[in-house]
Order: C-alpha cells, then structure tokens, then sequence
C-alpha cells in the first residue's frame, strides 16, 4: 500500500494552487513533478561535490567522479543491464535514438530497411528520416488497429532480408498501449534483426528488465521518471555500442589525439563527448532510489487502479470517445468530449486547476490514424489519487455544459 | 463607435464577470455565434494556423471601411477572434491601422497573447493589419 499523504508531502508542487484551486497535475507524460529528496540531491551536488569529473587528482574531482559512475550503476540496476559499460548518459530519450540513428546509421546502406511503428513519438520517427535522407534507407511501419494495439501478424511481412533494425515504443505517449516487446524482440532475433526500444513512458510506470527483454538498445528520460530535464540514458548491449562509432568528438571521450589520428576511450565513455551532466546523473539515481523505495510494482499496481477508475468515471459521459482502447494500456487516457475541441477542454480545465495536455502528444501520424487533429490526455503518476479523478470528472462535466455538448 | 469607445464597452462587459469561468462562458459564446467564413473562403491565404488552433479571417472593403468576418475551428479562440472583429470592422483601414488593441489584456486575457501560447493570437491580430494595410495601399 501507498501512503499518499507521505507521498504527496514529498512532492512540494502538488501543495501549490493554480487560479486559486489546487492542482490537479495530470500531465505526468509529459513531465513528473520532482521529490525533495532529488532537488536536494542537485543542491548538493552543486555546494559539495561540485567539480569537473575523470580528469582531477583533487579531492572533490574525485568525489563527483565516484558519485557519477555510482549513478551509473544504480542505473544499470535499475533496468537490470549486465554492466555499468552499457549505460550512456544522454540529455535524453531523443538524444539517444539520434544517436543511435547516427552511429548505428553508420553501418547501414541505401537500400536497408527500418522498421518502426505507427504509434510512435515524433523523437522515433524524425532521426530515421534524417537518416533515409542521408544514406537512403527505407523506412517500414507496423500499423496498429483501431483499439491502437500493434497488429504483429504484420511484422513477419514487414521483415526482409534487408532489415537492420527494429525501433519501436515500449509505451506509447498518445494512446498508452504497452507494447509486448518482449514478443517483438523475440521475433526480431530470429531474424537476427537488433531492436531499440523507446522506453521514455515505459520505465516511469512498469517495471523493466533489458536482459529479460533481450532489448539491443533501450532509451528513456530523466525528467519523465521524476528527475531533472537534461539527463537521460542510452542502455546497449556491449557487442553494439562497440561496433558502432561515437556519436559526437570532444572531450572525455577520447583515448590519444593527435593531429594524424584519434583513438578512442572505452565504453561508455566513448558516447560521452564533452563534460556531462554529472549532477543531473546523480539526481536520477536519487530519483530511481526514490521510485525503488515505493517499488516499482507497487507503483504499476496502483497507477493501474487510476487508470481503470477514470477510465470507468469518464465512461459515463454518453459523448466521449476514448483514442486508445488497448487490453494492455499504461495510466493515460487519450479522449474526446462530443465536438469539444480539445484546445478548449484543455482550456478550461487549466482554469478549474487541472494540467492536462492537448493536442497532437508529438505523435501526428497516430492523429491521422483515428482521423482526429488532437486528444485530451489526461496521464497519471503514483501521486496521483482518486479523489483528484473525481475533481477531474467534476470539471469535464462542467466544461462539458459549457460547450453545451 | 469609435475603436476604443468598443474595447471599453468589450471591457465592461465582463467586469462584472468575477468568476474566470464566466469569462470563458462569455468567450465560447461569441465562438460559438461566428461562424461567419463561408467555406469557399477557408482558404490556407486566410487561415492563421496556431499549434492547435485554427482561425480565418477574412476582410472586404466596402464604402472605405473594412468589414472582417473570423471563425476558428475553437471556441474560445473563435471567441476572442470575433471581439478582434467587431472591435475594427466599420473602420477605415487607417483607423485600423492606428488602433491600439488593449481589450483583450484588459479582460484579463493576456495569456493569450503570449507568444508562446498555441494559439496564435498575436499572428491573428497582425494579420488582421495587414489586411488594412493591403486596403490602405489600395486607397
């Protein structure tokens, strides 16, 4: 069980009120809301560790290094890799697929196929057509039926000879279908096809295990697992992050230069061009320890009873329209109200104190699918309660009079 | 009326709305009255997309003064682009063009013109010129 109040205390923004009502901050898919434990954690960083890491004989040089390579870890065991090697801070999840469309690009020739899914993030569809532009690879789509789940009998077709990688969300942003990405992995491998898997609304909310998943390169956010904006992280498998180039030059991520020839620094270090964000890393390592202490199962279990409540509370208006109806779904729900445009739902929810998103969540060719410009997305966190639900269906019912619908 | 003579009555109008949701229940009511844009006229030279919105406008010249009709595919920036009209239609584009538009921060509305906000307010009210200045060209 949760203790929410302890919860909730933790989180000092859910105290505010906006418009003079308290907050009801449904937009966790976009962003999470920070606990003290990790804002701490950046504070202390900067008044007690603060110093450039790898490279200093000195005291505190040492200690940031330590701290840094610890978050490293404490990464790697929160999604189980096999060593700290594997993980590659990034800014985040976009940065990693664009890494990994840039280096692992590199191997690739006109001609070679991509296949990615119908539902995913503009972040895992604009790199690889970056990189059709650049090296002329096609690019392949597994679409999705109108419950917004993968048809995978699909993938066998989609597969051929040519085909050098899977990219394909774990959760996805607009619709929360949870992906069985194990399955599609498995299938992948029998063709000896890597697969990356886009992991920014998986990790937050269920529990993930890239061994067990056998994922070839594993990618999510900071920011969307209640640390800060800038960091996020690349998992690998050894054998690929070895055979592929490093993403950017600079710093760090060297081993000799001269003006002839560079070699390069081992992993990771190799991805890590330049001075990194070694105070957002051990923030997020605060944050997963934070998210550890609750359980992550524990959190699935329980964002999974919002989930079926609002979804249960909102069924009872005779006009919505659910985008996104799969049997496996995350804690969103994408909807529509009669003709409301979801501008002016979203409008007028933000003035009774509710955050949620509208629009087209980055993912336009899933807009185009249910034929609709946007959603209302209303996205839950563990800090999220019923009796806010009962706020939220409250308003839409207001705004819903308004709009006389 | 003059221009301001309207903001102000514009102005008043919802002072006596106290409640943010009375606002907004005053706005979508005037979005949801102009649907003045036939749609032969929905045309992309017409229309000012904001990120989720859309608006057109249109504007004619009648007798020396301009005429602007607005709908949008929204509400509320439906509401708060039918104010924008029936403020300067009437005018003279040099009148338009002299205009200061104060009312829709006055009304408590100045989020809307954030140019951040998605729904390109500050696009429309600029287009909304540039039609009195292509007229004013012409005159």
């Amino acid at each position: 069980m949760l203790d929410l109040n302890q919860i909730r205390a933790d989180f000092p923004i859910l105290s505010e009120t906006v418009y003079g009502k308290p907050l009801v901050y449904f937009d966790n898919a976009a962003t999470t809301q920070k606990p003290r434990c990790v804002v701490q954690k950046i504070e202390e960083g900067y008044y007690k560790r603060n110093a450039n890491i790898h490279r200093g004989v000195h005291f505190l040089s040492q200690e940031a290094t330590e701290a840094h390579e610890a978050s490293r870890e404490e990464v790697r065991a929160f999604i189980n890799a096999k060593c700290a090697n594997e993980i590659v801070f990034t800014r985040g999840t976009t940065e990693a697929i664009n890494l990994v469309a840039s280096s692992f690009g590199e191997l690739l020739q006109a001609g070679d196929e991509i296949i990615l899914t119908q539902m995913e993030h503009h972040s895992n569809i604009v790199p690889w057509q970056l990189l059709r532009a650049r090296r002329g690879v096609v690019l392949k789509v597994i679409p999705f039926n109108k419950k917004g789940e993968l048809k995978l009998d699909e993938l066998e077709n989609l597969i051929s000879s040519k085909t050098k990688l899977i990219a394909c969300t774990h959760v996805a942003n607009s619709l929360g279908t949870i992906n069985p990405i194990k399955e599609i992995i498995r299938q992948a491998h029998a063709h000896s096809i890597p697969v990356l898997v886009d992991g920014a609304q998986s990790v937050p909310h269920i529990k993930v295990d890239v061994l067990d998943l056998d994922a070839d390169f594993f990618v999510f956010s900071g920011h969307k697992i209640y640390a800060p904006t800038g960091i996020g992280v690349l998992y690998g498998k050894e054998e690929w992050l070895e055979k592929i180039p490093p993403y950017q030059g600079g710093g760090e991520m060297i081993d000799k230069v001269t003006f002839d020839q560079t070699t390069f620094a081992a992993l990771p270090f190799k991805f890590e061009a330049g001075t990194p964000d070694f105070i957002g890393s051990t923030a997020l390592a605060e944050a997963l320890r934070y998210v550890n202490a609750i359980g992550i199962e524990t959190i699935a279990a329980y964002e999974h009873d919002l989930l079926v409540y609002a979804t249960e509370q909102l069924s009872r208006f005779d006009n919505i329209r659910f985008i996104g109806e799969a049997n496996h779904k995350s804690g969103l729900i994408s909807f529509l109200i009669g003709t409301i445009h979801p501008y002016d739902l979203g409008t007028v929810l933000d003035k009774l104190g509710i955050a949620v998103r509208t629009g087209h969540h980055c993912a336009q060719p899933v807009m185009q699918a249910f034929g609709v410009e946007g959603t209302v997305r209303a996205s839950f966190a563990f800090y999220n309660t019923k009796e806010e639900i009962d706020i939220f269906i409250a308003a839409v019912e207001r705004a819903k009079k308004m709009f006389k619908q | 009326m003059t221009i301001n003579e309207k903001q102000d009555e514009i102005i008043s109008e919802f002072e006596f709305l106290d409640d943010w949701l009375d606002k907004y229940q005053q706005i979508i009511d005037k979005g949801m009255a102009s649907k003045g844009v036939e749609p032969k006229d929905k045309v992309p030279e017409n229309l000012i997309e904001g990120c989720q919105s859309k608006v057109w406008v249109v504007a004619e010249l009648i007798d020396g003064k301009v005429n602007y009709r607005a709908e949008s595919n929204t509400d509320i920036a439906g509401g708060i682009a039918a104010m924008l009209v029936d403020v300067l239609s009437g005018h003279t584009p040099q009148e338009i063009l002299d205009a200061e538009l104060y009312f829709v921060e006055r009304i408590g509305l100045k989020e809307h013109l954030s140019p951040t906000r998605a729904n390109g307010m500050l696009a429309m009210m600029k287009q909304i010129k540039l039609f009195a200045l292509a007229f004013s060209s012409k005159a």
